[in-house]
């Protein structure tokens, strides 16, 4: 195997790694969001009536078991759009994201106790007040240990794309592996992962900075 | 004024959950719904404030059909506490409490300003207001739903078992203090509980429920344990009725007997000089009773000796005789306990300082109770 040595390349090709760094973010995160707005609707939606729960949430868990690269040469027959989009990924992505968050915004839904339930209802709470004002947060610490697997899984599945053309840091594994440069290869896998890491511990640090009634617990007074 | 005119409750299953129930609730009064689980009185309760809402019927607050008020805001002008105090775990005990300012569109400031009161109210310290649910103990939690249920100063107020999950000592004061907010603020209260003792400590008017959602009877307490409308009724009510009806007639009838003290620091020859029937009370510099001391101890002591904690028997309980009206002070109960209970066989009556006033004798308060039955004061 042909090497060429870290620091030579490195220095070449900083530009070209922030740019595919940049692109992974944009490519892994956007479907995030969008799966998270999407979920709370459909997660109130499967708590609220057992009949949508029941068909929600295994569908949920079946569009999580199809393969991911099955999914991204699926999506540009289905929705008709060009070989490079980045759609091509976000859309199996987004679908993912859904997939694991509408289970975890449901179950977060359904663990908020009854008596708090009945005890907003007899404060007045209008039915949409209710659900922003006392169900959400109650639900956040479970929604964000979703968003975490979520975001997680997203940064890896990305990579995936470079397959098709699309792939920020991906591509740079593909086109490591192409020309036989290991040191591009092991960049943007150690890049990958530093990436996860560093945004799975900002939403448990944000996670917990919106929920500190979670930590009260531990100094509670009997 | 809250009025249920043949309200029913049937649940599709076929299940009759209230029987047309027709019941006027007193305004300012606490009115406790009472009876086995099952019987419906929660189902009763929860129809007030539209939780939930009858099959047939009406139900009038202050002569207004409740059906014609949009639920959310009838429930903003009936305060609600429930069993576990249903306090929201997200948010502060301050903030918990100014829910329902905040909710008629009081400003932040207000709304704290007002919760802040309303724990003082309650009896808890203000520092308390920023902690979470999570860190109070469930008899203040219950304080803080019972603040949460007062803030926006509702006339009505519906407490469905508030009490039942704490232990019997918070309860007890839980209790004193809802008796104490009521003297204060005259609300309009509708308790429920399958806890008779706590209907009739409570209760200016008691419902009897029976299982199938009907209507045993609706009395005063006192009336419920002298004449139970029927066996079911005189079952629920207990055993000991008879005996706790005692605790609704005032002692001022029975005459207060003669009981030999000793203070404490007495010789015990002096001590032994003054029993009277093997027995005496020592009394401290107050002369407020500290023990009973008896014949037998005092052969085993030195005559020179005095009088220390070890001769001590300890008493039963004290009978105030100008006692506080409204609550069991003063009741024939307490005379009658206080006789039973002494270790002597003589009651201790004390006055409003705790001073010994004189003995009771059990004799002496059936004697008051059967004039108390000749005059008409106890129902036959």
């Amino acid at each position: 195997m042909n090497v060429d040595w870290p620091w030579p390349w490195l220095g070449r090709n900083l530009d070209k790694i922030a740019e595919a760094t940049g692109e992974h973010l944009f490519l892994a995160l956007l479907p995030v969001l969008v799966g998270l707005v999407v979920s709370l609707p459909l997660g109130w939606a499967a708590s609220r009536w057992p009949a949508v729960r029941l068909v929600l949430v295994p569908l949920a868990g079946v569009l999580y078991t199809i393969p991911s690269l099955a999914l991204i040469t699926l999506v540009p027959l289905i929705m008709g759009t060009k070989i490079i989009d980045p759609l091509n990924v976000q859309v199996p992505l987004a679908i993912y994201t859904i997939a694991l968050l509408v289970r975890s915004v449901t179950d977060a839904l359904l663990a908020v106790p009854g008596d708090v339930l009945a005890a907003a209802n007899a404060v007045g709470f209008r039915p949409t007040k209710r659900f922003v004002a006392v169900e959400l947060p109650l639900a956040i610490p479970v929604i964000v240990a979703g968003l975490r697997v979520a975001t997680v899984s997203a940064m890896s599945l990305t990579s995936v794309g470079a397959l098709i053309g699309i792939g920020g840091l991906g591509s740079l594994i593909t086109e490591g592996f192409k020309r036989n440069n290991a040191v591009e290869m092991v960049v943007a896998i150690a890049l990958i992962l530093v990436i996860a890491l560093v945004i799975d511990a900002l939403l448990l640090f944000v996670g917990r900075m919106i929920t500190p009634w979670t930590r009260a617990r531990q100094g509670a007074s009997k | 004024m809250i009025e249920f005119q043949a309200v029913t409750k049937k649940y599709p299953d076929g299940t009759v959950a209230v029987d047309s129930l027709d019941l006027a609730v007193e305004a300012g009064q606490i009115t406790v719904f009472v009876g086995p689980s099952g019987c419906g009185k929660t189902t009763s309760l929860r129809m007030i404030n539209r939780m939930i809402d009858p099959t047939s019927g009406t139900i009038l607050l202050d002569g207004k059909d409740i059906r014609e008020s949009d639920p959310p805001l009838l429930r903003r002008g009936i305060g609600y506490v429930i069993q576990h105090a249903g306090l929201f775990p997200h948010r502060t005990v301050l903030d918990n409490v100014a829910t329902v300012p905040l909710l008629i569109g009081k400003s932040r400031r207000e709304a704290r300003a007002r919760a802040t009161e309303l724990l003082e109210l309650v009896g808890l310290p203000v520092e308390f207001g920023k902690r979470y649910p999570a860190q109070l103990s469930g008899g203040q939690q219950q304080r803080v739903g019972v603040a949460r249920a007062l803030a926006a100063d509702p006339p009505v107020l519906l407490m469905d078992e508030p009490f039942s999950a704490v232990d019997p000592i918070v309860r007890d004061d839980l209790q004193q203090q809802l008796l104490r907010l009521q003297s204060e603020l005259d609300k309009t209260i509708v308790f429920v509980t399958h806890d008779i003792d706590e209907a009739i400590k409570l209760g200016d008017r008691v419902a009897v429920f029976r299982v199938g959602g009907r209507l045993a009877q609706f009395a005063t307490p006192s009336e419920l344990l002298a004449k139970p409308a029927d066996d079911f009724v005189s079952s629920f009510v207990g055993r000991d009725r008879g005996y706790r009806a005692l605790g609704f007639l005032t002692a001022s009838g029975v005459p207060i007997g003669p009981l030999a003290t000793v203070r404490t620091g007495t010789s015990a020859g002096a001590a032994r000089a003054a029993l009277s029937g093997g027995w005496a009370v020592v009394v401290d510099e107050s002369n407020r009773p500290l023990g009973w001391v008896s014949a037998d101890q005092l052969s085993s002591v030195d005559t020179a000796d005095t009088l220390g904690a070890g001769q001590l028997v300890s008493g039963g309980s004290l009978y105030e005789v100008d006692g506080d009206s409204s609550g069991t002070a003063g009741s024939l109960r307490n005379a009658l306990d206080s006789a039973l209970s002494s270790p002597a066989g003589l009651g201790i009556a004390v006055d409003g300082a705790g001073a010994v006033a004189g003995g009771v004798q059990a004799d002496a308060v059936l004697a008051a109770l059967a004039e108390a039955r000749r005059s008409g004061q106890v129902p036959a």
